[in-house]
């Protein structure tokens, strides 16, 4: 039964991650996110400070905002200031990650989270976690409620806005002409992506968010060039990732998260090597053998 | 206040050790950092930091011990392939680098948290401080450890000293330096394995997790100070080398304190207060200019408008309201009464009564902006040929911008002509 939820709880976040990780490779943001992930660990602090617990709808919303404000920062010197891009991210979300370690160690007895949670997240405790009503009654492990909530938040961001978030990705400037708005998909994508990150926090912490984010949707992207085929196809993986991450994790007592990220690397290399159309091997064979025809 | 002067005395060899460590970890990073920022590959930086993590594990595991010189050559390994494995998903994929750096980045520190949980659950006593890679700690330098960093720390400033012009001109022009017969591709080589280093030895003050600051913030703090690349890397050094010495004090006198945290704020404060205020490239000194040139504009265009109106009824000299100006041009009322003050006291208006009027001064700055708007006028219809209606918005702008060298040859080019092209008079002197 453990097992189980552990299983749940890890599928349902890298299914999240990865439906809007998909955009955001298409949109040649995946640093962005990086730096999102890694940005929204003061507000994360700051919230359990105040809320004193870390599931608020608050909390959600105040990380979104952080989110949003971080990515307008890095806009800001990139703009205004000429800072080149890549600089602009870098020192903008190694700003804002020093300032959240910084406020760990300094509210440490006030606030129930530690570095190592920051790095790789706590997901072997979700089974002793348990959500429990006030009425006493167990409703199972409160992190499984978290991650599918915002799985089916992000689900119902992805249905309705669809077709806007396809045009702003793949063809801005017509987006533009029939009268959607670049910049509020730009900042209400990023928007999804901060409040993912604060749910999947707990889980797999800020860093390791990032693999999944990007990786099952690169590899999927891999295997086909048909966007609703590429969010099928990373839903599937954000769930073998899970399983396979806990069963490697167990084999060899190390962290779930870090083994998640490591199965995530190695389906990528896998596809990379052998996608039927992409594959760097499957190439080159193909070439060999149009050789030997001609 | 005492530990503060203990501190800055130096007495202690122990702080000698760990401030001459940390200023030497600092500044050799921003100083190689200066390179990859320049090629507009600071990220790359990232990717390779959080790769040195599972290196670092596996030559633990390997050797089963903290040897220095063991746990380097580890993280210089997977270090090194992050950087190898990122070219080659962008030259064989469709992906693009953004991508490939996010999923290097991520998948390697994974696999590196994996490790190190693994050692952490296996009860191997020689693991503690391990985790101390992850956030750095200034403090722990002292040693077998700090001749090991500080000995690579030097080769690494001595190798840029060395090969300094050649880095310059791959960072700015790869293709020239191709065209003049460099070695591009086996100075590119050199730089990687510098950055790796940089990166290995760095780690040891800010952890791997923060590493990519030390790369990218100083270089690009310095940047908004000077053009020219020498200036830039000496002042990313010394920035660097602030914020090392910042870090060595906080390990200093708050032992459980994680270094790398605060010596990033260090650096990054010192980073935004070059964004705003650094002159010329600084966002505030951007913003004051720009308001100067919008007041300059707005001033020439109350004189402008005196003129015409003075033209219209052939007296330059009489007072006009408030509102014979606001009927001819929307200004902003209560900005319109400042500015005005503000050319009376420059002498070019006269105030009487609610009304004002033109001094000799106005009348010649007035006629002047006219006389140019008119002129260019005639050059757009007259050279570029474009229609007499098209040209008047595109005078209202460079009027305010050419200057009396430009005007005379304006002038003498088109042989000072009577008329605008809308039959409007040009004011000559």
């Amino acid at each position: 039964m453990e097992a189980f939820w552990i299983i749940l709880a890890g599928s349902l976040v890298a299914i999240s991650c990865g439906l809007l990780g998909c955009f955001l490779v298409l949109r040649k943001m995946a640093m962005v996110s990086d730096a999102i992930s890694h940005a929204v660990l003061p507000g994360i602090v700051f919230a359990f400070l105040i809320s004193g617990s870390r599931d608020s709808i608050v909390m959600l919303l105040g990380a979104s905002l952080i989110g949003i404000f971080t990515t307008f920062l890095i806009e800001f010197f990139h703009s205004k200031g000429k800072l080149q891009a890549d600089a602009s991210i870098g020192v903008t979300f190694t700003w804002l990650f020093a300032m959240g370690i910084i406020f760990l160690t300094l509210f440490a007895g006030q606030v129930d989270l530690d570095a190592d949670c920051v790095l790789h997240g706590e997901i072997a405790y979700v089974p002793i976690d348990l959500w429990i009503t006030q009425a006493g009654d167990i409703l199972g492990p409160r992190v499984v409620y978290i991650a599918g909530f915002m799985l089916i938040l992000n689900v119902i961001f992805i249905v309705v806005g669809y077709k806007e978030l396809f045009l702003t990705t793949f063809d801005p400037a017509f987006a533009g002409a029939i009268g959607i708005s670049t910049t509020l998909w730009h900042y209400l994508l990023m928007g999804a992506v901060s409040m993912t990150t604060v749910a999947s926090f707990e889980a797999v912490g800020a860093i390791l968010v990032v693999a999944l984010l990007i990786a099952p949707p690169a590899t999927a992207y891999l295997l086909t060039e048909d966007l609703k085929k590429m969010l099928i196809i990373t839903t599937i993986l954000g769930a073998v990732i899970s399983i396979a991450g806990y069963y490697l994790a167990a084999s060899i007592d190390g962290s779930i998260a870090g083994a998640m990220s490591a199965v995530a690397g190695v389906l990528f290399a896998a596809a990379f090597l052998f996608s039927p159309k992409e594959g760097v091997l499957i190439k080159s064979i193909r070439n060999k053998s149009i050789e030997v025809e001609a | 206040m005492e530990t503060f002067f203990d501190f800055f005395s130096f007495r202690d060899p122990n702080v000698r050790y760990v401030v001459l460590g940390s200023i030497l970890l600092t500044s050799s990073s921003a100083i190689v950092g200066s390179f990859t920022f320049l090629k507009k590959k600071a990220l790359v930086g990232d990717a390779v930091a959080h790769a040195v993590l599972p290196g670092v594990c596996l030559a633990f595991l390997l050797h089963g011990t903290k040897n220095p010189f063991i746990l380097i050559a580890g993280a210089f390994a997977t270090g090194w392939l992050s950087l190898v494995l990122i070219d080659i998903i962008v030259a064989k994929s469709k992906l693009k680098e953004d991508t490939a750096i996010g999923l290097i980045l991520s998948v390697f520190f994974g696999i590196g948290i994996l490790l190190l949980t693994m050692i952490q659950h296996s009860g191997n006593a020689a693991q503690s401080g391990l985790d101390q890679f992850l956030f750095g700690k200034a403090a722990s330098l002292v040693g077998q450890d700090l001749w090991a960093f500080a000995a690579v720390a030097i080769t690494l400033i001595i190798v840029v000293a060395m090969f300094f012009k050649e880095f310059t001109i791959i960072s700015f022009d790869e293709n020239f330096a191709k065209s003049i017969g460099f070695p591009v591709r086996a100075l590119e080589l050199v730089l990687t394995t510098l950055t790796v280093l940089a990166v290995v030895v760095g780690i040891q003050a800010v952890g791997v997790v923060l590493m990519a600051a030390m790369l990218i913030t100083p270089p690009a703090a310095a940047r908004f100070w000077t053009d020219k690349i020498r200036t830039m890397i000496i002042l990313a050094a010394i920035f660097g080398s602030l914020s090392g010495l910042t870090g060595a004090y906080i390990s200093y006198i708050a032992p459980a304190m994680p270094t790398g945290p605060w010596i990033v704020v260090v650096i990054t404060s010192i980073a935004f207060v070059s964004f705003f205020f650094a002159p010329v490239k600084g966002i505030l000194y951007k913003l004051l200019r720009q308001r100067r040139i919008k007041n300059m504009m707005e001033e020439e265009n109350i004189l402008k408008l005196l003129y015409k109106l003075g033209e219209e009824k052939k007296d330059f000299y009489e007072s006009r309201t408030i509102s014979d100006i606001t009927s001819k041009r929307g200004f902003d009322l209560s900005l319109l009464q400042s500015r005005m003050n503000k050319l009376r006291r420059q002498g070019y208006l006269n105030k009487l009564d609610q009304q004002w009027q033109l001094t000799q001064e106005g009348k010649d700055k007035g006629q002047r902006i006219v006389k140019l708007h008119r002129l260019w006028e005639v050059y757009l219809t007259k050279y570029l040929r474009i229609a007499p209606d098209h040209v008047h918005e595109d005078a209202e702008t460079i009027e305010h911008i050419l200057t009396p060298e430009l005007e005379s040859r304006l002038e003498k080019l088109l042989d000072y002509p009577e008329l605008d092209p809308h039959q409007s008079k040009i004011p000559y002197r």
